[in-house]
């Protein structure tokens, strides 16, 4: 991996990054943290996971803004010291970034640190190529992948380019582009489960949009919407291996994939 | 007809509407093209952003200063022999408009499409009060005879198709040969132009809305593809306009921008093929023209709405691309939202009308996906809007209650690590030794909505935080396997 240094330059030693690896990534598939602990830290930069939950967003968006602020305090907290924080996810990183702000408007003993704090909060592949410079990645993978762009992701941190220019470094990947790759999955958070039949109407569409692409993986840079996508098409009896970009572009794109049956355990 | 409150039913009214497959094709034929339309017409206007911007600081400004330019607005009506009335809520208005009616013997009263009349319920109290209302709008036209509301803000009848149309034809337009050729979609234009002439002409009022109210000269602007609106107001006795007060715009150059980014976002066309400034009657030398101009300003809960969050709410231009963009409604239509205003902005405003506690489910059926705000033209906040909602709907208690508990206890494990982490843990591990050979769930217990129709991943194992500490421990964090 490339990756011009980090924009300290004040100091030489390497950025310290704290992964905000995510509910979904911490407990589903840890695979996707420890793929984007590979990209950090092939990327020069010197990672840790400090302790912590949640960013707070499930309670954000059911209109709970006291555990909200509680869990944003939380977080701001446990990953202040570090010179940057990045996530698996546009949707956390999206949280934190664009909406904690908003959690601490006119409180003048806040929002001060709170600005500074969201400041170094990025996503992860737009932290890889936005931050640091990176512009190709030392990986194989071989097939035809498609990438759904995650509505947080795109819309609240501009994450679109930069995925798709790291793709374009993995050897033996073809990426085909998928219609309407920017329209919902349907997934949604808590919509998933409050309203499922039209969760499920949505993802349906997505699913057709995914077949027609011809694409033999796809690949998206949110958890939640991958276990959405992945669930629609496993039921449906498809063969497209859905994964995290993160895991693509560290090289670590040959374990199973979402929803796969795990290998048998040698010896 | 009066739009019966089923916002409280929007997960039976959701569930029929996927159930349905002429809905569904419905939908599946109009919603892209409206995008498609969109994306074209935009990209040929480099300067549409900036419009947008421009038109957003024109609504705020006006919304800043709104008595102002309402009592502007009301001296230039008056000026140009015009009268101006302010209804406080629907039953004034309907008042209102029922009493000019009445005054002037009228027996019909031609209508050219508003969605302000659909939410004070105008049809049926006229009706009630011995007067015909005739929708003029193709689209409303269509509705009315089929006795439905309109199920999109510009696009009224988008939940119907050709032969649905000519099968209601067919059934109120008995005076018609019976063997008549329906099967062109002109042969049903032609035959509703024919049956409206006849309206239009013996109207004795004509009741408009209007897309914008220009506070410098006391003009009601009105667009229309069809150019009802222009029959409905010039033939008839009297022309009363209903808007709502948030229409107001201060001067011309501002309704010109304005009318910039409506069509545009709305249908996609550059202009509507008909906009009409109305001011006043009929003049001395006028060749024709209404005899008398009313205007009804509707407030109906919107002049609340100015000190608080949802003050931006009134921005809105009512051109449904929020709607035409929203993976909600293009699954479900608009009448499963179950009240006047659909889609994003109706799931906002709505609330606001009949109240959150009948209006909850609306706030709450959105993804957050943030399409909406990404093509509204006065860049309403619509994601952040429908969330401040669901701020009131939790504070007030009316979360209902599985979702309340299931808050709840994610909360106390959240805001507690040191049980979130074990606990998390061990039912990680639980639920990877359940699934690991599958890889995923057909069926979960306390997820069957999802596994309903969807697997769900089984977790891999240990969590990752638990992995990390692990390897930490041992001196190797990162890569795997350790050396």
């Amino acid at each position: 991996m490339t990756a011009s240094s980090a924009s300290d330059a004040a100091s030489s030693r390497p950025p310290r990054v704290g992964l905000f690896v995510t509910c979904l990534v911490d407990t589903i598939r840890p695979s996707v943290g420890f793929a984007a602990v590979k990209l950090l830290e092939d990327a020069g930069c010197d990672v840790d996971v400090p302790r912590q939950t949640c960013c707070g967003q499930p309670a954000f968006n059911s209109g709970d803004r006291v555990t909200t602020r509680a869990l944003a305090e939380k977080t701001i907290a446990a990953f202040e010291s570090f010179d940057y924080v990045v996530a698996p996810s546009g949707s956390c990183a999206g949280m934190i970034k664009t909406h904690y702000p908003e959690l601490f408007v006119g409180e003048p003993d806040w929002s001060g640190r709170v600005e500074r704090f969201c400041a170094k909060v990025f996503e992860l592949t737009s932290f890889l190529v936005d931050v640091l410079g990176v512009t190709r990645v030392e990986a194989r993978y071989d097939g035809t992948v498609t990438y759904h762009d995650s509505c947080s992701g795109l819309r609240e941190l501009q994450v679109k380019a930069q995925p798709r220019q790291l793709l374009a470094s993995v050897e033996g990947l073809a990426l085909t582009e998928l219609a309407d790759s920017d329209t919902c999955c349907g997934f949604g958070g808590t919509f998933c489960v409050k309203y499922p039949m039209v969760s499920d109407a949505i993802v349906g569409k997505k699913a057709d949009n995914i077949l027609a692409s011809g694409a033999d993986t796809l690949l998206a840079g949110d958890l939640g919407c991958l276990m959405n996508m992945a669930g629609k098409l496993q039921r449906q009896g498809r063969d497209v291996a859905v994964r995290h970009v993160a895991e693509v572009l560290a090289g670590m794109g040959d374990g199973p994939a979402i929803g796969a049956p795990a290998p048998a355990k040698k010896g | 007809m009066s739009v019966a409150i089923t916002s409280p039913e929007f997960k039976q009214n959701a569930t029929e509407a996927l159930a349905d497959p002429q809905l569904q094709a419905a939908l599946a034929k109009a919603g892209p093209g409206f995008v498609g339309k969109r994306r074209d017409a935009i990209a040929k206007l480099p300067e549409f952003d900036a419009l947008r911007d421009s038109v957003r600081d024109i609504k705020n400004h006006t919304l800043a200063h709104l008595d102002l330019y309402l009592e502007r607005f009301e001296e230039k009506v008056r000026e140009a022999g015009g009268q101006v009335h302010f209804a406080v809520d629907a039953a004034e208005a309907r008042e209102i408009i029922t009493g000019i009616c009445q005054r002037l013997d009228a027996r019909t009263v031609t209508k050219s499409k508003s969605m302000v009349s659909e939410e004070i319920g105008i049809n049926d109290h006229l009706a009630a009060a011995g007067i015909t209302p005739v929708e003029t709008d193709l689209g409303e036209y269509i509705i009315q005879i089929r006795g439905e509301s309109p199920s999109h803000i510009i696009a009224p009848a988008i939940h119907l198709n050709k032969d649905q149309v000519e099968a209601d034809f067919r059934r109120v337009h008995t005076d018609l040969p019976a063997d008549r050729d329906l099967v062109e979609p002109t042969a049903l234009l032609a035959e509703a132009r024919g049956e409206l002439r006849q309206r239009f002409l013996a109207a004795d009022v004509g009741l408009t809305g209007a897309n914008v109210l220009v506070a410098e000269t006391g003009a009601a602007v009105i667009v229309t593809n069809e150019g009802n609106a222009d029959l409905t107001q010039t033939l008839p006795k009297a022309h009363i306009v209903l808007a709502s007060i948030e229409k107001l715009v201060p001067t011309l150059e501002d309704a010109h921008q304005l009318l910039r980014v409506l069509a545009r976002s709305a249908s996609g066309q550059d202009m509507s093929v008909y906009t009409t400034f109305a001011c006043g009657p009929r003049r001395a030398l006028d060749p024709d023209g209404p005899g008398e101009f009313h205007v009804v300003l509707l407030d109906n809960g919107r002049s609340a709405m100015l000190g608080g969050t949802l003050k931006e709410m009134l921005r809105c231009i009512r051109c449904g691309a929020c709607m035409n963009h929203c993976p909600v409604y293009q699954s479900v239509g608009g009448h499963a939202y179950g009240w006047v205003y659909p889609g994003p902005m109706g799931s906002v405003l709505t609330p606001a009308m009949i109240g959150i506690d009948k209006g909850a489910n609306l706030p709450n059926a959105s993804t957050f996906c943030g399409r909406c705000e990404e093509v509204c033209p006065v860049r309403i906040p619509l994601p952040k809007l429908l969330r401040h909602w669901r701020q009131q709907e939790f504070e007030r208690h009316l979360t209902p209650a599985p979702q309340r508990y299931g808050l709840k206890l994610w909360a106390f494990l959240a805001r507690n690590g040191w049980l979130y982490r074990p606990a998390t843990r061990l039912a990680m591990r639980a639920l990877s030794l359940f699934g690991r050979d599958k890889g995923r769930f057909a069926s979960m217990p306390l997820a069957g909505g999802w596994t309903a129709t969807r697997d769900f991943p089984a977790p891999e194992g240990d969590t990752f935080q638990a992995q990390w500490r692990a390897r930490k421990a041992a001196g190797t964090t990162s890569r795997s396997p350790a050396p």
